[in-house]
């Protein structure tokens, strides 16, 4: 393209990612079908056809570098498809490898950059080495006495195929179908899904119009090892006319058939094979129209945008609330009476535009569990164990932004577990578990939370070794870890700087901790928590809310001033009597169902002054807020209630100052202050320790 | 005005084919309707007559010559000018769509002069490679 807009450019952009999202998750399905035994030819195909459309877009946005990467890895796949290689895992390493490959192209792309990409130049030498050694084995020449008429329609795979089949002595047949074009789609994906266990369909070829405007019949060619019989009685149906073809007879669709004939009865009660009756739906012109337009892309600033919209409005619908009550107030009883239920109805839509955004910004973590597959092959082929990954509740979804930021946070958790957890083959057989080590990702929504557990089949953390390196570093006095319990010896490992092993190795060991995921969760308004059994594994759980546009939060009033603090962080809120705590080495604290809970003024960390006629109050609030293992008490002077806010970046001038996660409209029209309760944990609690330290040391 | 369909599974492409056509055949300009896939083709082609169809060959469901295969046995369609359009850039393919009655063939990466070009020819009713 001579001229290519920012716009299209950007569409051939996604468009790229979506064919890449694809191929990796083919090359995935490729994967499993070749560890149960063949390679599936279909994704074969399907990856080469990813990759070769791939090239033509490369082609006309001109993107030098797609192409050329494209190019190279369709010789591949169409060696590959073709039959002239095997797909040896070595051959599918180099695969996966371009997946990744393609990823950075497409960002440096993005940023509008034409750099050589190291990755992607030691893959082009790698896709060299592997033509070299390609044995370039020819497809064989044809023993077989194919139809010139039929070889003009088939694509060279197609072609391939046939001739892959006939080798091993299968049967062809034909089988002759009239679908409905509006649910073709759909009739023709169950035929072959049921056509499948007979066989292969090497092609479809329309046979030309049939009996109604909206009606198609296709001459579908299938190599079968079954009989004819058998398969009259699986596929057979109204709409199917099932031939065998001679072998050494012309099997053009264009010439009338002399094989047996079978056409039967619908045999499994009206089965998704059978086609709407033409007259039913012809009134209905719908569907095919629809099919063509049925999604569009949207910038999510696009939809930031709007939920902010939706934040003010929510403002004017506490206006509106306030002035009814005003109303009221002055004795305009009947106009206070309409305007509320104005607002009652203003608030439901307001709550429906609200969900309906949200709906459309989640996505299916799926997304990011394929990339973490693709790792976790890569990691065990590196390390020589032998993985089993099993994923449940893909199809939970999540805000995209944080889908986004899940992915390197996983990954280490991921790399942690296979490297630390999993023990090698030796040992699992000594212990009695079986050789390949079992790591599941499990996902599923809990209320307005969705929960990710990562957990692993192997040895367990070993609570002393922890115990020994946090003392080692410094993070621990060897008294206070006498007396830590096993929850709080686990939670050691999200120290910076702990790590159950003394060498930095190219699996877990790239200078990221558990400190760094967890800082990286929390970043996310996420929490993450361990348990772990020493012998039978560990399990790692994150807890993220479904989004970041809106957060439910708890209103509190501290000095005359209001502060919102995300709920996801609060774990329960309790009334504090004056004279209700005592000193624990030097810090507040009380003593909350048998356990101690450091408390902290927010009055005096967020150093703010009591406005003048408003005394201390007698009696506080203390909100307990937990992150991870850490407990907080926050006394402040009443709790105000729930709300749900927009939460908005605080102005660069106060960008800076800690303890604020952002600002949020208060709806009479002043503006409060979100409290980043992982800051003011960290800030206190640190100080605390600082403290302490000399009275142990 | 000359009604075009075009037939591509790739979302920029048919953009990329659409502003063309639209933005180089003056005014008045062409109708252009769309297919993403050969299935949406064979749905949309009875609303035509369509004056010209370009398609790519390789996509998902049935593949471009299969389309024109389908479109010369059709007592409709049978005299509609055809473009392929495809990246597989070899003599085999070009020779075996202009065997089964495609008027032309136009390997991608092309330009918007090419594409022009052959949409004009075509469209005037003149020459098909096939027939030359």
């Amino acid at each position: 393209m001579a001229d290519p807009t920012d716009k299209a450019r950007d569409e051939f952009l996604s468009e790229a990612q979506e064919i890449v999202e694809t191929l990796s998750r083919n090359l995935l399905d490729l994967d499993t079908s070749v560890r149960a035994g063949s390679a599936d030819p279909g994704l074969v195909n399907e990856a080469f056809r990813a990759v070769h459309t791939l090239k033509g877009l490369a082609g006309l946005f001109g993107a030098g570098r797609l192409g050329h990467l494209s190019h190279r890895l369709e010789d591949l796949l169409d060696d590959l498809r073709l039959g002239r290689m095997t797909l040896a895992p070595e051959v599918l390493d180099v695969l996966f490898s371009a997946v990744d490959a393609y990823a950075r192209l497409l960002a440096m792309a993005r940023e509008g950059s034409d750099e050589p990409v190291p990755a992607v130049e030691e893959l082009l030498a790698r896709l060299d080495t592997l033509a070299q050694h390609a044995p370039g084995k020819a497809s064989p020449s044809s023993d077989y006495d194919l139809d010139p008429g039929l070889l003009a329609v088939l694509t060279e795979y197609e072609e391939h195929r046939l001739r892959a089949n006939l080798e091993q002595k299968l049967g062809l047949y034909r089988l002759r179908v009239e679908f409905d074009l509006a649910t073709i789609d759909k009739a023709l994906e169950d035929l072959k899904e049921r056509a499948k266990r007979h066989g292969e369909i090497i092609t479809y070829l329309p046979a030309g119009e049939a009996t109604s405007p909206d009606a198609i019949e296709l001459d579908l060619l299938m190599a079968s090892r079954d009989d004819l019989a058998t398969l009259i009685g699986s596929l057979g149906a109204d709409n199917v006319v099932i031939e065998e073809l001679p072998r050494r007879r012309s099997v053009a669709g264009s010439i009338a058939p002399r094989g047996t004939t079978g056409r039967i009865p619908q045999q499994q009660g009206g089965e998704s094979a059978a086609p709407v009756r033409a007259g039913e739906a012809s009134l209905d012109q719908g569907p095919s129209l629809r099919s063509l337009t049925q999604t569009v892309r949207v910038d999510i600033r696009k939809l930031d945008n709007l939920m902010n919209v939706v934040g003010e409005l929510a403002i004017v619908r506490g206006m509106l609330a306030r002035l009814a009550e005003r109303l009221r107030a002055e004795g305009e009883r009947r106009t206070a009476a309409d305007l509320l239920r104005l607002h009652r109805s203003f608030d439901r839509r307001l709550a429906e535009m609200q969900a309906g955004i949200l709906e459309v910004r989640m996505v299916p973590l799926g997304q990011v569990f394929e990339r973490l597959a693709r790792v976790v092959r890569q990691i065990g082929r590196e390390m020589g164990k032998d993985i089993r990954l099993v994923i449940t509740g893909a199809e939970t979804e999540i805000d995209k932004l944080i889908v986004e930021e899940l992915s390197d946070p996983l990954m280490h958790m991921i790399r942690n577990a296979i490297d630390h957890g999993i023990e090698a083959a030796a040992r699992r057989l000594e212990v009695g578990k079986p050789i390949a080590g079992t790591i599941a990702l499990n996902a599923y929504q809990k209320g307005n939370h969705v929960m990710i557990e990562v957990e692993d089949d192997g040895r367990g953390i070993d609570g002393d070794a922890v115990v020994e390196k946090a003392v080692r570093l410094g993070k621990l006095s060897a008294e206070d870890a006498s007396e830590l319990g096993r929850e709080e010896i686990l939670a050691l490992v999200f120290l910076p700087g702990l790590s159950t092993r003394g060498t930095v190795d190219d699996v877990s060991g790239r200078g990221v901790g558990m400190d760094i995921v967890k800082t990286n969760i929390g970043r996310l308004g996420g929490i993450i928590d361990v348990q772990s059994e020493p012998g039978i594994g560990t399990k790692m759980t994150i807890t993220l809310p479904i989004t970041l546009a809106i957060v439910s939060a708890l209103m509190v009033d501290v000095a005359g001033h209001t502060f919102a603090i995300p709920l996801s962080t609060v774990s329960e809120a309790l009334s504090l009597d004056a004279g209700g705590t005592r000193l624990l080495d030097g810090r507040e604290v009380i003593t909350l169902r048998g356990t101690t809970l450091p408390l902290c003024r927010l009055e005096r960390v967020l150093k703010l002054t009591r406005p003048p006629g408003q005394p201390a109050a007698h009696r506080n609030y203390v909100v307990v807020v937990s992150l991870g293992n850490r407990r907080l008490g926050l006394v402040l002077d009443h709790l105000v209630g729930q709300q749900d806010i927009v939460i908005k970046p605080l102005g660069r001038s106060l960008s800076t100052v800690r303890g604020f996660a952002g600002a949020t409209e208060l709806g009479d029209q002043r503006v409060g202050l979100v409290i980043d309760a992982a800051a003011i944990v960290d800030e206190v609690l640190a100080q605390s320790e600082h403290r302490e330290a000399p009275v142990h040391g | 005005m000359p009604r075009i369909l075009i037939v591509e599974d790739s979302a920029s492409t048919r953009a990329f084919v659409r502003t063309t056509l639209e933005a180089e055949s003056g005014v008045p300009a062409v109708e252009v309707s769309e297919a993403a896939s050969g299935f949406d083709a064979l749905r949309l082609l009875p609303r035509g007559p369509y004056d010209l169809v370009i398609s790519d060959i390789n996509m998902p469901d049935i593949n471009g010559l299969e389309l024109v295969q389908f479109m010369r046995k059709s007592e409709q369609h049978k005299n509609t000018p055809i473009l392929l359009i495809s990246t597989q850039s070899s003599e085999r393919d070009r020779l075996r769509g202009l065997r089964l009655g495609a008027d032309g063939y136009l390997a991608k990466p092309f330009g918007a002069a090419a594409l022009m070009n052959d949409v004009a020819r075509l469209l005037s009713g003149r020459g098909s490679e096939r027939d030359g």
